[in-house]
């Protein structure tokens, strides 16, 4: 075999790959625009007036989930699923978003925190990646992690909007988080650098507990009502 | 206010309850601590193989440029051949260590590594073919016989073959770091009053200069860097040449590796090696 015709057999694969990259980050912007729109939604139970309305958010979001569900099996067509890890860097921070937004709207349902299979489950994927499209463990954390300070500025609202015991909750729930997230021995990627940033979260949950306890607002809600 | 006080206390019982492994948010982090530990251990292996078949391939390349200055030519290049074949079974080490893995998932651990391989490889056959290794004929090498040691099936054929595949980016990066060598090579066979290889392997160059310019930046990262360092390569050999067909009439044989030495450090002192 001739250098150039090396050469030109090297050209025709990386072409390729390229096309198959162009689709991915087609599928992709779409997928990301879903997720903003479920964000959009979210945001609101900050609102004063969001608190009451969780439920009913929350089933506006899971419906959009389905169409995530549809994206997300587009985007399974447009590659061989043994590679991936290849194309792995177009969808993870898109993923990581998704994740974050199924764990947030689990939390909201039921203050627990959501499992890898549940999450794999709301946006159509598998868990194991023998079985093909699956949740990378470190992305479900990331979300799990972006999660966290969604959280502490919840506590923080939810104290504005006259809900006292919900920081509670949140507080404990972090906690708990947070000792989960000591047991990982990370390497220094960017999943540990996001995970530096946990502390905080539980350092800000902390003081609006603070700030509660000491003013004898976080009791029963009908107590709290009256202030 | 007692009712306050006990806000506080169940809080701290509660963070004591946290150490409890039963709690179900803990005992699922148990089960990430050992994916993510296993991960991480499998890439220290891979990233601890990728080093030795660095030094092994480094090692051969050197041996390959005494080539050019000892008499016996054949003899050295079946030593690198030997020496090669131990970076082979390391590469079957990658292989088995991958096998049932996404290969993409662990490519940063042992690129590297095959690069280096790549280079070696293809280093040797240009010496003894004067022509690029195709990427076929590498990935031909790289199929293992391993023996299944699981008996419980006690299969007729107890051996597995298990394969290589070098990426054709890993390729492309080795062909790129193989012309570093070849400018070498051209300087010293000059150093020893070869006036052929000098020609030979510019116009071998000049080929593979125009294959990457063919790709240009449609290929990974790395390749536009390279390019440039190829260049530099490029332009030294040609000047040899240069130098070799304007003054090599004139000066006696035994004096050209003091005039070629002179022009070189003129040109560029720095090796450009990478």
């Amino acid at each position: 075999m001739s250098v150039t015709e090396m050469f030109s057999y090297i050209q025709g694969f990386l072409s390729a790959d390229h096309d198959v990259r162009e689709d991915i980050r087609k599928v992709v912007q779409v997928l990301e625009q879903t997720a903003r729109e479920i964000l959009t939604l979210l945001q609101s139970v900050h609102q004063p007036s969001g608190f009451k309305e969780i439920p009913s958010k929350c089933a506006k979001a899971r419906e959009l989930f389905c169409t995530v569900q549809t994206q997300m099996a587009d985007l399974k067509t447009k590659f061989p699923v043994e590679q991936y890890y290849r194309f792995h860097e177009h969808w993870r921070f898109v993923l990581q978003r998704l994740a974050f937004l199924a764990a947030f709207v689990v939390y909201l349902e039921s203050e627990t925190l959501v499992t890898r299979e549940e999450v794999a489950q709301i946006l159509g994927i598998e868990v194991v990646r023998e079985k093909g499209f699956h949740l990378d463990i470190e992305d479900y954390l990331a979300g799990v992690l972006i999660m966290a300070s969604e959280l502490s500025r919840l506590a923080v609202n939810s104290v504005t909007a006259g809900d006292y015991n919900r920081p509670l909750r949140i507080s404990n729930f972090i906690n708990e988080l947070d000792s989960g997230f000591r047991l990982l021995n990370l390497k220094n990627d960017p999943l540990r650098k996001r995970y530096d940033g946990l502390k905080y979260d539980v350092k800000k949950i902390e003081e609006v507990v603070y700030d509660l306890s000491i003013r004898g607002l976080a009791k029963e809600p009908e107590a709290g009502g009256d202030k | 206010m007692s009712n306050r006080e006990g806000e506080g206390c169940p809080k701290k019982i509660c963070d004591a309850a946290q150490a409890n492994l039963s709690l179900p948010v803990i005992a699922a982090f148990k089960v990430f601590q050992q994916e993510l530990d296993t991960k991480h251990d499998k890439y220290e292996h891979l990233v601890k193989i990728s080093r030795d078949i660095t030094i092994e391939s480094k090692r051969s390349i050197f041996l390959l440029h005494r080539v050019t200055s000892l008499p016996d030519a054949e003899d050295a290049l079946n030593e690198a051949d030997v020496k090669l074949d131990g970076v082979r079974q390391k590469i079957g080490q990658i292989a088995e260590e991958l096998r049932g893995e996404d290969i993409y998932q662990f490519h940063r651990a042992f690129t590297p590594g095959i690069q280096e391989y790549v280079e070696a490889v293809s280093f040797l056959h240009y010496i003894r073919h004067r022509s690029l290794i195709s990427l076929e004929e590498i990935n031909a090498k790289l199929v293992f016989m391993r023996t299944e040691k699981g008996s419980a099936e006690a299969q007729p054929h107890a051996a597995q073959v298990l394969t290589f595949q070098v990426m054709p980016s890993d390729y492309l990066l080795g062909v790129a770091d193989l012309t570093g060598e070849l400018m070498r090579m051209c300087i010293s066979s000059v150093g020893n009053g070869d006036i052929d290889t000098p020609f030979q392997l510019s116009q071998f160059l000049r080929q593979i200069h125009d294959g990457f310019s063919y790709i240009g930046n449609t290929g990974p990262y790395e390749v536009s860097k390279k390019l440039y360092t190829l260049r530099q390569s490029l332009g030294k050999v040609e000047d040899a040449c240069y130098a070799l067909r304007v003054r090599g009439s004139e000066i006696p044989k035994h004096m050209l590796a003091d005039v070629f030495s002179s022009r070189t450090t003129l040109i560029d002192p720095d090796e450009g090696l990478v």
